[in-house]
């Protein structure tokens, strides 16, 4: 989208800022100052697409089009394939042909496993949801567990035992360890040395402790990019033991966040969302909703709900949490602070305390230590311990001093003492600090064997690569963050014939062909000594049937006073100051080769395909630079070069740089993909780098968003109203537009549905913006990825996407962000209905607008004629048809649709049609609840809620009965059945303007 | 000024126009045809199979219910292959020797499944559930045809969609009792049609039209 327009004028955006007053939506900066020229793009539907007419003639035109048309006619004549019916030579009991499955599993993640449950048709999985019974999840799951599967069916992950990038067996690799064994074992194993992640897994916990007595000489290191080391360090700092704070959010009345995303970048951020959304929730008539604070150096999900937010610099964040710590009474010096933070530090202070016990203090995992340390003290003092918070064990007991970690086996390796090192998962060359020089290190060491799921920059240094089998393909065990154990199952044999780290680490112990299942049933064995063989054969299946361990959690670890030895406040730092963070989307780099990730707009940025440098429009003033400009950043030496992207409400000065893109060698989608940021982290400095220089270079780069296609022309897509006013005037909730009263314009007679009428209505009070809906949809829906050049011509096929809006607050100092899911309406008078000269668009007995592809001719007469913009023209065949892996990903409930089709949503019709079957099957009604949409599922918030709306007693009705209730501009009577509870505004008074 | 066309010209016309039309008449008919035909619809086809199976002999021939075989007709949207234990529950005695069921045999000693023919195919774009059909009263042979007469399986109907659709908008015209569905042997003449609306009104048949019932 960017080269049509002129270049930016700050001055412009400066004066025009100035006289603002009242709220007024934008989402792009060259929307708010009003440029002519946008305006003009803004006309064009698909603004770039003009100029991408056919070259040539009228003749030429009528040529291909009377072409076209015979040859779409002869197209339609061809006679069905033959088709082959393939039944079992002798079938699995409990299968029954053509009926899904769900097991229940966990996904094992650095930081917290989640627990979820896996749709499998006819034994292949294809759609991940949450686990109801699992602490981590309880029923919702994140965008990157929705990811999961298209990870699972990747292609690129096609990588059997290779030795030297030549294909080998597992016989030849077992082999080649035996010699080293043999080469190493009479020493004690000195000369092995093994790099694995944290382990959250008992069974290679246990692996490793009998290795490690075995071979006492030999050494482990663990190497996580991206993990809670802070925290840990900080409270043990407090309490003398390193523990993992676990909070409780539903039980919570006030929330001070001091960055880090607690509703993403957190070992249990999906259960935080849940217990957050709970916490907020507002009954008509109450006026109490507890308020968030959130501080922070970036730009993410939690501060964009937040009743307050600031933007602050790295190093101005440990000055705001000692400013509350002082103002509610422990023992520590407080910088001076910039008036604004000061004043919120001040208003988060005072709510803190009136909230008491139920009050939560979160820190992000890139903070100091010393501001964990300082989070559990005011946990303490305001008696929160038990309450919000408690602190239990770190899931490995091993304590993870960083001198065992990376660090020390580059040492190691320097020092020539390494002969073989094994890399149990993980892509240390391509994620270890710039410092450490890993890549030169490890080629010192002689046997380099390297477990991973994809031939990635480490596979390519090694000597051995090893296909490590994805979770959903391997047994194994696993625990959530408060400890909650579950088993992991394997849904498919292993595609690609990928070994779990068990087996090669039974390997190492001379137990070939020893597998997963017998080693995970070892371990559990052992822990639970008290069962008898047929009570444990009873405790395994119930295990696996519910997806967690019964009683596994972590007893909460009582705590004495905290220590709070701080001294004096570190000064704040000069000039521009970077925030190096896990990218919402590819986390670490590990889901960089996942398309549906890539394609998933970034939270806030909305941007695709990228990561960028993000600044805030004021400090691209005072540097000179404008979004897509490449500039080199330079920090001690190192240096980067990375496209800017101004981000309205980015704190300024500070430059925020995600993890985990810029591969060389990883897989097909994932390589030449953005910027690799790690190259300028380093030990010292994981998080927060300071006093770095930002230069503009003469290059331009073409970063896409998908914001900033189309506009809602001036109308108010996203209403808000004083929670004061909600509570005791209802009526006056929308003064301006009313609730409700647009007459019936319509001259078509009214639809009447005798049974059921479908509705939805979505939370704008529970949206975070967190995407897990959007790639949810795409799993379900089999939604099709285009490719960042497609994106960028608005191209784009998500039937939901969430919309991103900028306001300006009428009270309080910061932007206002709101985030909107838009789908299709299905409205009752559609404008798209009527225009479809062949009737592929029509409305259905129970009120749902649907969509019949096999009638589609591709006029894209509706899409013009929709008002939300939500329907989705295929303009070539993006889904693959080929590739006979992913083909068994695809949900086979839903038509993969070719080109020259109008998508969209279809209220999941596949999932009413099913609920319907079931109900008739039974001779019942549907029930409420019985029709779950997979956005509604997956949604951590439940901000999402569907069903019958003929029923007055059905969730969505009393929901729609609120007197916060609208449609999205249900001023053009299309009388829309997606609606949406308008977001109740709860600023502290204390930090409005003016006092 | 002289006649720039000869009268003949008015005959020519006159044959071009309408010939065209006839034509073109003649050309749509033949293409009707061609998508009615049996070519296309693979209505009444017998179909090749790696085993020559006959549901004639064994339904016909020796009784066996549908459902002895076709096991998920009613709870799932496949009505069921049956696996090729299932054939040598029988034929690991009967038979055993023949050629064809020493392919059967086979594929049960080497776990290798037997590939059939598919002979009911709906377009991918259409999603047909068995298990509701059969619930509503729906009989196999109602779609399938007299199954217990084919030796060799065909498509009894176009699987069109207006085929469905004759039902869809008239159930009474095909309903029958419930416990009559997996018999090959009914007549709809058993009943009168006042008895089957009854059974439409009694099975809560909606007759559901909507796109999205069966395209999604």
């Amino acid at each position: 989208m960017s080269g049509g327009i002129r270049q930016l004028d700050l001055d412009a955006i400066r004066a025009e800022l100035a006289g603002t007053h009242g709220a007024d939506f934008w989402r792009r900066i060259q929307e708010f100052v009003d440029e002519p020229g946008f305006q003009e793009l803004l006309r064009r539907t698909f603004p770039s697409q003009t100029g991408r007419w056919l070259e040539g003639d009228r003749r030429t035109f009528l040529r291909l089009m009377a072409g076209s048309l015979a040859v779409a006619g002869l197209g339609a004549c061809t006679r069905q394939p033959e088709e082959a019916i393939v039944p079992y030579a002798s079938r699995p009991e409990a299968l029954i042909p053509g009926v899904p499955r769900f097991f229940a599993t966990a996904l094992p993640r650095p930081t917290g496993a989640l627990g979820v449950l896996v749709e499998s048709h006819m034994n292949r999985p294809t759609k991940i949801e949450g686990n109801p019974e699992h602490p981590a999840s309880l029923g919702a799951t994140d965008a990157l567990a929705q990811a999961e599967i298209l990870t699972m069916y990747d292609p690129d992950r096609a990588s059997p035992v290779l030795r030297l990038g030549q294909i080998a067996s597992w016989d030849d690799l077992t082999a080649a360890l035996e010699a080293m064994l043999d080469r190493v074992s009479h020493d004690g194993g000195r000369g092995l040395r093994i790099l694995s992640g944290h382990l959250d897994s008992p069974t290679a916990i246990a692996q490793r402790s009998r290795l490690l007595e075995r071979l006492p000489e030999a050494v482990w290191h663990d190497w996580e990019p991206i993990d809670d080391a802070n925290v840990l360090e900080g409270v043990q700092a407090a309490f003398g033991e390193p523990l993992q704070p676990v909070h409780e959010f539903a039980a919570a009345r006030c929330f001070l966040a001091l960055d880090g995303d607690f509703l993403m970048d957190d070992g249990l951020a999906v259960r935080n969302a849940r217990g957050f959304a709970a916490a907020r929730q507002v009954e008509v008539g109450a006026d109490f909703r507890p308020r968030s604070y959130v501080a922070e150096a970036s730009v993410g999900p939690s501060g964009s709900i937040a009743d307050h937010r600031v933007g602050a610099r790295p190093s101005e964040l440990e000055g705001v949490l000692r400013a509350v710590g002082k103002a509610l009474g422990l023992a520590v010096t407080a910088p001076t602070l910039r008036p604004r933070l000061a004043r919120f530090a001040a208003a988060a202070a005072s709510d803190l305390e009136a909230a008491g016990e139920r009050a939560l203090v979160t820190v992000g995992r890139h903070c100091h230590p010393r501001l964990h340390q300082l989070a559990a003290a005011i946990h303490q003092r305001l008696g929160a311990i038990g309450t919000t918070v408690t602190f239990v064990p770190p899931i490995d007991p091993r304590e993870r001093a960083r001198a065992r970690g990376i660090t020390a086996l580059v040492g190691a390796l320097n020092a020539g003492q390494v002969d073989a090192l094994i890399v149990l998962g993980g892509n240390p060359v391509y994620d270890a600090p710039s410092d450490l020089d890993f890549r030169a290190a490890y080629l010192k060491a002689q046997l380099r064997v390297h477990l991973g799921l994809y031939v990635d920059e480490t596979s390519q240094l090694s000597t051995w690569h090893v296909a490590l089998a994805h979770a959903l393909e391997s047994w194994s065990d696993t625990r959530a963050l408060d400890g909650t154990a579950s088993i992991v199952q394997p849904l498919i044999a292993p595609l690609y014939a990928g070994r779990t780290t068990h087996e090669l680490l039974a390997t190492l112990m001379g137990r070939h062909g020893v597998g997963a299942y017998d080693l995970v049933r070892e371990t559990w064995r052992a822990l639970r000594p008290e069962l008898d063989d047929g009570a444990f054969e009873v405790f395994w299946k119930t295990s696996l049937h519910d997806g967690v361990i019964a009683g596994s959690a972590f007893q909460p670890v009582g705590v004495r006073p905290a220590r709070l030895d701080l001294g004096a406040p570190p000064p704040f730092a000069n000039g521009l100051e970077v925030a190096l963070r896990a990218d919402p989307n590819v986390f670490d780099g590990r889901y960089a080769n996942n398309a549906w990730l890539q394609e998933t707009p970034r939270p806030l940025t909305r941007l695709v395909w990228d990561n960028a440098a993000l600044i805030s429009p004021s400090t691209a003033a005072a540097l000179g630079v404008e979004s897509g400009d490449v500039c080199t950043l330079e920090h001690e030496g190192r240096s980067l070069e990375a496209p800017v992207w101004l981000t309205p409400g980015h704190p300024d000065d500070v430059v925020t740089l995600h993890l985990g893109y810029g591969h060389w060698a990883f897989g097909s989608v994932a390589n030449g993909v953005g910027f690799d940021a790690y190259r300028l982290r380093t030990t010292a400095n994981l998080w927060n780098l300071a006093g770095v220089t930002l230069r503009r270079t003469e290059q331009r780069y073409a970063l896409v968003t998908v914001q900033e296609q189309l506009s809602m022309e001036g109308r108010r897509p996203v209403r808000t109203a004083p929670l004061a006013v909600f509570a005791h005037e209802p009526d006056n909730v929308f003064p301006i537009h009313g609730h409700h009263d647009y007459g019936d314009a319509s001259m078509y007679p009214d639809y009447e549905y005798p049974g059921y009428s479908w509705g939805m209505v979505i939370d704008l009070n529970s949206c975070t913006g967190c995407n897990a809906c959007m790639v949810a949809c795409q799993s379900e829906n089999n939604v099709p990825v285009v490719g960042k050049a497609e994106v960028a011509l608005g191209r784009e096929m998500h039937w939901l996407r969430i919309d991103r809006y900028y306001e300006e607050p009428v009270r309080g100092e910061e932007l206002l962000v709101h985030h909107q899911p838009l789908l299709c309406m299905h409205c009752e008078r559609a404008p798209c209905e009527v225009v479809c000269p062949v009737a592929a668009t029509v409305h259905g007995d129970e009120g749902l607008n649907e969509m019949v592809y096999n009638r589609c001719v591709g006029t894209r007469y509706c899409s013009n004629n929709c008002p939300y913009k939500v329907r989705r023209f295929n303009f070539y065949r993006y889904a693959d048809f080929e590739n006979e892996t992913k083909k068994l990903g695809a949900n086979p409930d839903v038509t993969i649709r070719s080109r020259g089709v109008m998508e969209k949503c279809t209220y999941c019709v596949q999932r009413i049609n099913h609920a319907r079957i079931e109900a008739k099957l039974e001779e019942r009604e549907i029930r409420d609840g019985d029709v779950v949409t997979a956005c509604q599922q997956v949604c951590p918030t439940r901000a999402i809620t569907f069903g019958d709306i003929n029923d007055p007693n059905s969730a969505v009705s009393r929901l729609k009965a609120r007197p916060n209730d609208y449609g999205l501009l249900e001023e053009l009577g299309t009388k829309p059945r997606t609606t949406y509870l308008a977001k109740l505004l709860n600023p502290n008074p204390e930090l409005e303007p003016g006092r | 000024m002289a006649q720039i066309f000869h009268p003949s010209f008015n005959t020519l016309s006159k044959v071009s126009i309408f010939g065209a039309l006839f034509f073109l008449v003649v050309a749509l008919w033949a293409w009707d045809m061609l998508l009615r035909s049996p070519y296309t619809t693979q209505a009444g086809v017998a179909r090749d199979q790696p085993v020559p199976f006959s549901h004639k002999h064994h339904v016909a021939g020796l009784g066996l219910d549908c459902r002895y075989c076709h096991t998920s007709a009613d709870r799932s949207a496949f009505a069921g292959m049956p696996s090729t234990k299932t054939c040598m529950t029988c034929h690991s005695v009967v038979w055993k020797d023949a050629p064809y069921i020493q392919l059967v045999a086979a594929s049960y000693r080497t776990d290798m499944p037997l590939r059939w023919t598919r002979v009911h195919d709906l377009p991918d774009f259409a999603y047909f559930n068995h298990a509701i059909h059969v619930a509503k009263g729906i009989g196999c042979t109602t779609c399938h045809g007299e199954v217990d007469e084919m030796a060799l399986m065909w498509r009894e109907h176009t699987l069109n969609m207006d085929w469905c659709l004759d039902c869809h908008r008239d159930p009474e015209a095909f309903v029958r009792p419930r416990e009559r569905v997996y018999d090959p042997d009914w007549d709809p003449r058993e009943i009168t049609l006042e008895e089957r609306r009854q059974l439409v009104t009694d099975y809560h048949i909606a007759s559901l039209t909507n796109c999205s019932v069966c395209h999604r």
